[in-house]
Order: structure tokens, then C-alpha cells, then sequence
């Protein structure tokens, strides 16, 4: 799809890459992204790239609509010829069912599987991270297997711990901080989304993938631990 | 080095800055003053950075103790200020003490004021900025709004401006009905003509689930066409309008979340959100189309 210009008031031009969720274009979100951000354009504040558009935000009083029109054109000109460096893999552990994951069981029942199933199948597949929004470090992710898609609860609880991993429909997500909220929550991890006392304060950026692996509890409070004193060594590796 | 003892806190009391620039894509909103003209004008008296954190003060105003002497500047919504029992003005740099106290009589004008210290109030920065996202408990005092008690420190003042007072033209009336210029939003094509004419020919009245997230306004409802309520989930900038399903505009301000999913009718000018930032729960909108052509040119023709 050719790339949209559209105003989003006076201080905010959204570029639209396509209509629809898609890996390749949010691949072409990502580029611009990119390539702006190297342009530097003084009166650009801030970018926000979501699954199939980029927002970039500018201060009117310092750069003119029409010119940043054009360097935005100028540096969307050819999405294919930007290069981004190959993808990341965050591994992210889990402790399944149990307290940590009290819909496990629910997960399983509703999709005719045993417990231990919808563990691999959950810990088999890498999501991509197509966007961060709604709260600090909440990662909107594709890839989740559909064998274990299962209904939001009908009533959502009133609080749901930091970390908690959960299946939404045919979405997989983890709540970086406590809040309420209707998902199957089927484990948790001892890792922080968002920390703003570290550098970087978010674990994952747009563009990385998660691929979720168990742990058992020794195994959780051992990270959970680490992580508190600031020593946890997340683990990276470039997807194959 | 001089600080500021909060005495009693008012009803809603933060510190806020312009705000945090540079994480939205990390889901993380931007804060920051809602008025960011009165903050910046605030702040000019004082001879600060436009940009330096002051104490945001909602509906009712806190009372405040200097301990070292200062100057300060106070500025948006007209809460009646005094200080030490004396009536000061608006939009005006005032020399305080040691000692001095200032306190606020009662709201007659506005929403939110600002008040600006000489050197800015220096809390940590967190992210590169000091507002405070009270959702997350980050930046400010402590992640929070301020309570009796609470000490803050100031920064070392860059001298005194020229400038005493900010002459009366330069700021808005803050009245109960205001007429505030839109541009038409990415999914303004998702609503009924006659959804579009409710827009932009009713009156929509500010509703009392408004806060610093949002304005939540409530007048005739804004149809979508058939299936066309949300969208694939999206940016939204400060004075995007979103309508949910039951068409009722929300207009985002200073702490709206990154992304949304509900289609963006039309966003609010940045000259007009100061306007909106001191309106309060049953006062009324109108909004009125323009467009960045026609914004352009009266920019262009003041040069």
C-alpha cells in the first residue's frame, strides 16, 4: 500500500503504511521509524509507532507543516532500501498455572487439552512485539498459537499482579504493572516490563520477540531475586 | 538553598513540567502541564526556562511556605492568591521572604494555576522530566500529589526578567462556554454526516469524569457509521477527540494514554488546549472546523 500523509491536529502527522495487522507492515512502521529518527528534524517532539501507522509529533512553533510534510515524504521515499539490524529475541520465563497462573486450568477445559499442552504450545511459538501502548511497557503481540485462544473473563478482576502472563481471544500479553483486567492469566514472570530507575527502563521495544519457557518455583524466586538486586541478566539471542 | 513547605495541599496539587518527551513508544504518556501556555508564561516572570517544573494547582489552591527569599509568579486560573494574608495579582513576579505564606481564597476564574518559583522546583527528574504520571507513581514528589508536610527544593534563580507583569492581551478569558477550532481527525470518514453536524453544531457539556487523562464531555451522541466504531489500536496526540461506541466525545489531554482504539474524530488546536485545560465540569464546548492551510496563514500573516 502506498504511504498515507494524514494531520493529526496541528502538532502531530500520522503516516499510515496499511490497513490491516500485518508483520510486513508493521516492518515498514518500524523503517520509518527508524530512518526518521536519523534524520533528527528539529521540531519533531516525539514518535509513536503502532501496528500499522507511524505518529510523529513536532512542536508548530518550531517546524511549519508543509516542510515537515516534505522531509517526511523525502525520507519515506523507498520503505525496501532501509535497513533495520535483525531481530531480537527476548526469553521470557514463566512459572505456569498454580497461584501464579490460576486460569491455566480454564485455558486447558475450554481447548480440550491437558495443562501441561497449553504450556507448549504457549512456550513454542516467538511473538513479535508489534506496538507498546495502553499502560508503561505493555506489549501488544502476534503470534500466539490459536489452539489456545480462550474468551476474556466475564467479569474482570479488580487486581492482577505485575508480570502475570495471560490469553485475551487469540492474543498473549503480560501486564507490566498491577492492575485490573479480564485476561486468563495462565502464569508469571519474575521479570520488570518497565523500571524507570533503570537504563533501559523497558524490556522490550517494538520489533523484539518473546519466547516465553518455564521455570519452576525455586527457579522463579532464584530470577525474581536478581532481578530485585539489579544483577538479572536478561537473555538475548538474534532470531534465527 | 530555599524550599517550599507545602502547608495543606488544595485538591489536586502536582509538580509539572512540559513533560516526558521521548518514551510514548514505550507506552509511556507524556504528563506534563495541561496548560502549557500558563506554564510557560509562569515561568518567564521568574526568569526560569519556559519549561521548568512549577506546582500545578487544580479547583482550589494549596498553601505554601518559602524559607528562603524568592520570587514567584502565579498564573492560568485565578484562584484569589495572597500572601501573608495580603492580596497579590495574577500574572505578576512577587517577592517573597523567609517565611512568607501564600495561600488561595477560593476559584474565581479558570481551573488550573500555575505557580512558578525562581530556579524552578528542583525534585529528581525521572526520564528526563520532572511531571508527575500519578497512574504510574513516576516523576514529581515522590510519584505523587502533594500532602502537608512535603518539602521541595528549589533551584538556583537565573536573575530577575525585565518583565513584571504579563500584559492583560496576552491572556485568554477563561470563560464557561469557549469555541475551540478542530482539525477534521484520520477517522472523521467512520461517522454519519449527521454525526459529524451533532459535532460541530451542538454544544457539548464538560462532564465531571474529566481529569488530567481526559475530558469526557456528554451532549448529542456522534454516530459512526455501521461496524465503524474501532480501529486498529493507534497513536493518539494531546487534543485527539476519540468517540467510543456510545458517541460521547472524549478529548485526551496531558496524561492520555500512548494508543487507543476508538475512532479519532478530530484532534483540538495546540493554541486551544490552553483553553480546555481551565475548564471545569459543566462548562460548555463548541467546536469549530479549521484547517492547517487556514491555520498557516494567520500564523504567517502576523510576521
Amino acid at each position: 500500500m502506498e504511504l498515507k500523509y494524514i494531520p493529526s491536529g496541528d502538532s502531530a502527522f500520522i503516516i499510515k503504511a496499511g490497513d490491516v495487522i500485518s508483520e510486513e507492515v508493521n516492518l515498514v512502521v518500524r523503517k520509518l521509524l527508524k530512518r526518521l529518527e536519523e534524520e533528527n528534524i528539529p521540531g519533531v517532539t516525539d514518535f509513536i509507532p503502532s501496528y500499522n501507522e507511524l505518529m510523529v509529533c513536532y512542536d508548530p512553533a518550531k517546524i511549519g507543516y508543509r516542510r515537515l510534510l516534505e522531509t517526511l515524504r523525502a525520507c519515506a521515499a523507498d520503505p525496501a532500501a532501509i535497513l533495520l539490524p535483525a531481530p531480537t529475541v527476548v526469553h521470557v520465563p514463566v512459572l505456569y498455572g498454580g497461584e501464579a497462573g490460576p486460569d491455566l486450568h480454564h485455558v486447558a477445559e475450554h481447548n480440550r487439552l491437558a495443562a501441561r499442552d497449553v504450556i507448549t504450545i504457549h512456550t513454542s511459538a516467538d511473538c513479535l512485539v508489534y506496538m507498546l501502548g495502553f499502560t508503561p511497557g505493555f506489549c501488544y503481540l502476534g503470534g500466539m498459537d490459536k489452539r489456545i485462544a480462550t474468551p476474556r473473563q466475564e467479569t474482570p478482576r479488580l487486581k492482577i499482579p505485575a508480570g502475570s502472563v495471560g490469553i485475551a481471544g487469540e492474543q498473549t500479553g503480560i501486564y507490566p504493572m498491577e492492575s485490573p483486567g479480564g485476561w486468563q492469566l495462565i502464569g508469571r514472570t519474575p521479570l520488570r516490563l518497565f523500571n524507570p530507575d533503570s537504563k533501559p527502563e523497558f524490556l522490550f521495544s517494538a520489533g523484539d520477540y518473546i519466547r516465553f519457557y518455564s521455570v519452576d518455583k525455586d527457579e522463579y524466586e532464584r530470577i525474581a531475586a536478581a532481578v530485585a538486586e539489579g544483577t538479572y541478566q536478561v537473555i538475548r539471542t538474534p532470531k534465527e | 538553598m530555599a524550599t517550599v513547605i507545602v502547608h495543606t495541599a488544595g485538591l489536586l496539587t502536582t509538580v509539572q513540567d512540559r513533560g516526558r518527551y521521548g518514551y510514548q513508544r514505550f507506552g509511556m504518556p507524556v504528563s506534563g502541564a495541561m496548560d502549557v501556555f500558563s506554564l510557560e508564561l509562569a515561568n518567564l516572570l521568574v526568569g526560569n526556562d519556559p519549561g521548568d517544573a512549577c506546582l500545578e494547582a487544580t479547583i482550589s489552591g494549596p498553601e505554601l511556605e518559602f524559607t528562603g527569599a524568592t520570587w514567584i509568579a502565579i498564573t492560568g486560573a485565578d484562584m484569589d492568591p495572597h500572601l501573608n494574608g495580603q492580596g497579590i495579582p495574577m500574572n505578576t513576579a512577587v517577592d517573597v521572604r523567609p517565611g512568607d505564606r501564600l495561600g488561595f481564597r477560593g476559584l474565581r476564574s479558570g481551573c488550573r494555576a500555575y505557580i512558578a518559583c525562581a530556579g524552578g522546583i528542583t525534585v529528581p527528574p525521572v526520564m528526563g522530566s520532572r511531571s508527575t504520571y500519578l497512574r504510574a507513581g513516576i516523576g514529581g514528589f515522590q510519584g505523587r500529589a502533594l500532602m502537608p508536610g512535603d518539602e521541595m527544593p528549589l533551584g538556583e534563580p537565573l536573575g530577575k526578567p525585565g518583565l513584571k507583569k504579563i500584559p492583560e492581551g496576552l491572556i485568554p478569558e477563561y470563560k464557561h462556554e469557549q469555541t475551540i477550532r478542530i482539525i477534521s481527525g484520520p477517522e472523521a470518514h467512520y461517522f454519519e454526516i449527521a454525526g459529524l453536524r451533532s459535532f460541530l453544531s451542538t454544544e457539548y457539556t464538560v462532564t465531571a469524569q474529566s481529569d488530567r487523562m481526559g475530558y469526557r464531555l456528554s451532549g448529542e451522541p456522534i454516530r459512526h457509521k455501521e461496524g465503524m466504531t474501532n480501529i486498529i489500536s493507534a497513536g493518539i496526540s494531546l487534543g485527539t477527540v476519540q468517540v467510543p461506541g456510545y458517541g460521547q466525545p472524549i478529548i485526551l489531554m496531558a496524561d492520555r494514554q500512548t494508543s487507543g482504539g476508538y475512532a479519532r474524530i478530530a484532534n483540538v488546536i495546540a493554541a486551544d488546549l490552553t483553553l480546555i485545560a481551565q475548564m471545569r465540569p459543566g462548562d460548555i464546548i463548541r467546536f469549530k472546523e479549521t484547517t492547517l492551510v487556514q491555520l498557516n496563514q494567520k500564523t504567517s500573516s502576523f510576521k
